[in-house]
């Protein structure tokens, strides 16, 4: 498909690139940057006036749910979620049925993603067999068969021994651990963070010291083997205050946030909507306020969805009762906008890189808009105002604490590969 | 005054207002209560049915005195005798009694905000009998009546709450209730039991029983639950009772006369002393006759009552 994109806002921190231009793709690949580029025969012209074009986004963390739990989501779905929502490419955790923690099974993943996705599906593999974190799995076949990084996601690897070791092999092919931090001692049968609100509504309380104690672990455990690691949705100020220190040190760390982590507090369980019950867990202002900093001085490298889809009636229950999750592929880009770039938490490259360029670089892939890159873009209408409907969403799963509310900054494109996979709202299946 | 509200979830919810209301209508409620025939027809017709997910005898008895004596008719569904134990979701089971006609769900239940859950699906009433660690309205209700009753006012008054603050949904409730009233609130226990943003809900902190009870009107003794301990929140049961149970040497530390509540059960010898809750200045009998009198007029005003003035007896 040949596409001419016309006077939008061309923004690619790689490029050093922030100005209005015309962005010519064919066969894939970029071809011409320019201003007033004349369109050509037989090719698409899309009009972005008022739009930015960037780098096509990278979610470095979701779960599609396939297989096992396809009654939540499947790759078919989860991947149009994607498209929907901007992105050109997702992560998939390894915690289905059966766990992502063998060759056949990255295979597997890679062969749905490419025979039902409309976004390319990477897979991660589970850093222990089973994620029952008791022996490593098999990280070198699953590297060959394609896994992109290693996460026992959902769990933390308790032993602070099988986690070194898990470092200390992953390091042979230069893939990063993603640490999923919590202890289970402290975080205990907890349901909301543990604070004002918790004490209010008698709901059982995890703790920020939870998360904090693992990521201190994990940094030192880093700093000893050597290994990179990514710190996985960081909720804390103490999380954020490590990794920034860690960072100054030379640590290999990296780390993303999630959208609600950076847009709600805990007083959003007020009420017992099971929406907003996510591990971890909705914080209170002061580490909301934390997070937002690491984003802004680039303490925390990516934002990353966790999308984590459930079943309505999964949902459906009392608050102790639901399970942990909240979707985000359909929220994230105006999440971003309304939260981070209208207050003027980041600019518009710092969000780009936040979304695409550095989860792309962590997970060893290249996103850039100069001429002969692979066309991987999205484009979005910062001004667009719309009211989350979950009804509306292409994702099976509903659970979003954030219906009702106006977000600014809707993606409009999402081009995957020169392919345009969704245009305006509307996902193009197989037309083009 | 009329009480607006379908609902019954907890004190937080509710106006000063509205809890002089509840408390006002409860007082010709327990004048019918000691009358030789103990019936009103003012609820007849009505359907009411307490659905208790956790065990409970004074308070399932509570409210379906309350209910008889006002002429509704009863059902109860315990966990142990319903298809609740074949795995039904609680919103099932619940449309499938409001299917039945039940006009009042009286909810107790361990999993906190169940009652919100069901007041914001049902049609009928949901009264919150106790949720988890969050509220239990009547009993705070109940021992506020108690104490209006007995000392006139709750304005001004020092009431002492002891025990385990964290895990008590009756401490949650008293302190949001008294604080609203105006009382002054201190809270005892330890520190392991004490959620660290307690303060904020306008009451004072103590560790040492003594100093909290150093001049109060009121001393309300929480029950303290053996599973705590087994979960190691505390290093026994008998370092508690060193600790924290109420004596009659500590009660002396209180104004002459205060008066001694306990929401009952009672362990004896762990968190209130025998002498001091048999004693002359204990309440804890009246308590549970002040119960079913406030959750007549509980009942009554979510029914539709018109405040304590309408009351047909």
């Amino acid at each position: 498909m040949e596409l001419l994109l016309k006077n939008g806002r061309v923004i690619d921190p790689a490029n050093k690139l922030n100005k209005p231009f015309d962005v010519r793709v064919s066969r894939g690949v970029i071809t011409q940057i320019g201003s007033n580029l004349p369109a050509e025969n037989g090719e698409r012209v899309l009009d972005v006036a008022g739009c930015v074009v960037v780098p096509g986004l990278v979610d470095m963390h979701v779960h599609l749910r396939e297989p096992g739990f396809e009654g939540k989501e499947t790759i078919h779905t989860g991947t149009r979620a994607a498209a929907m929502g901007g992105f050109t490419a997702v992560a998939a955790m390894p915690n289905t049925q059966p766990v992502v923690d063998n060759q056949a099974m990255v295979r597997f993943v890679l062969e749905k993603g490419r025979s039902e996705g409309l976004v390319p599906v990477l897979p991660i593999g589970a850093i222990t067999k089973g994620i029952k974190g008791e022996e490593l799995a098999e990280i070198g076949e699953m590297v060959e068969a394609g896994a992109v990084a290693f996460s026992d996601d959902g769990k933390t690897v308790a032993s602070s021994a099988l986690m070194r070791r898990a470092m200390d092999y992953s390091k042979m092919w230069d893939k990063p651990i993603i640490c999923h931090c919590e202890d289970l001692s402290l975080a205990a049968e907890g349901v909301m963070h543990e604070g004002y609100y918790s004490m209010l509504l008698g709901l059982k309380g995890i703790p920020a010291a939870s998360e904090d104690i693992m990521v201190a672990r994990d940094i030192i455990l880093a700093e000893t083997t050597g290994a990179q690691i990514h710190i996985a949705h960081v909720s804390t100020a103490g999380s954020v205050r490590l990794i920034r220190e860690a960072k100054a040190r030379g640590v290999k760390v990296t780390a993303e946030a999630a959208p609600h982590h950076f847009s709600l507090t805990d007083r959003a369980v007020e009420g017992y909507d099971t929406s907003t019950k996510v591990n971890p867990p909705l914080r209170s202002e002061e580490h909301v306020a934390e997070v937002l900093l690491g984003l802004k001085d680039g303490t925390i490298d990516a934002i990353a969805t966790d999308h984590a889809p459930h079943a309505l009636e999964e949902k459906d229950v009392e608050y102790d009762y639901a399970p942990f999750g909240i979707i985000g592929l359909e929220t994230a880009v105006p999440l971003a906008v309304t939260y981070l770039i209208e207050p003027g938490y980041a600019s518009w490259a710092q969000v780009v890189n936040l979304l695409s360029l550095n989860p792309a670089r962590i997970l060893g892939l290249s996103r850039s808009l100069a001429v002969g890159s692979i066309a991987d873009i999205t484009v979005v209408n910062p001004q667009m105002e719309k009211t989350v409907d979950p009804q509306t969403f292409v994702s099976k799963a509903r659970n979003t604490p954030f219906a009702g509310k106006v977000l600014r900054g809707w993606p409009v494109a999402t081009i995957v590969r020169g392919r345009l996979v969704m245009e305006n709202g509307k996902l193009l299946e197989g037309e083009n | 005054m009329v009480f607006g509200r379908k609902d019954l979830l907890g004190l937080q919810e509710l106006s000063r207002d509205e809890i002089n209301l509840i408390l006002e209508t409860a007082v010709p409620m327990k004048e019918i209560l000691q009358r030789d025939i103990k019936k009103v027809p003012t609820l007849r017709g009505r359907s009411i049915l307490t659905l208790f997910y956790e065990s409970s005898t004074r308070t399932r008895t509570s409210f379906e005195a309350a209910a008889k004596y006002m002429s509704a008719d009863t059902f109860n569904i315990a966990t142990s005798s319903s298809s609740v134990t074949k795995g039904e979701s609680l919103v099932d089971t619940a449309w499938t009694l409001e299917a039945m006609g039940v006009d009042v769900v009286i909810i107790r239940h361990s999993a906190s905000g169940s009652p919100h859950y069901l007041a914001k699906r049902l049609k009928a009433s949901v009264i919150n009998a106790g949720d988890g660690t969050h509220e239990h309205p009547t009993q705070a209700l109940l021992d506020m009546f108690t104490i209006k009753e007995k000392l006139g006012r709750l304005e001004g008054l020092e009431v002492a709450i002891v025990g385990d603050i964290f895990h008590s949904r009756v401490a949650r409730s008293n302190i949001l209730g008294l604080v609203k009233m105006g009382a002054k609130v201190r809270v005892v226990g330890p520190s392991t039991l004490m959620p660290k943003q307690i303060g904020e809900l306008g009451v004072t902190v103590h560790s040492r029983i003594e100093e909290a009870l150093e001049g109060v009107d009121v001393i309300n003794v929480l029950r303290i639950q053996r599973e705590r301990q087994q979960k190691g929140l505390f290093p026994s049961l008998r370092e508690y009772a060193r600790l924290y149970c109420v004596t009659p040497e500590r009660v002396r530390y209180a104004k002459p006369g205060a008066l001694i509540l306990h929401p009952g059960p009672m362990n004896r010898g762990v968190e209130i002393a025998p002498e001091v809750a048999d004693g002359t200045q204990s309440l804890i009998l009246e308590q549970v006759t002040n119960g079913v009198a406030v959750r007549m007029a509980i009942l009554y005003l979510i029914m539709g009552g018109a405040g304590s003035h309408g009351v047909t007896a």
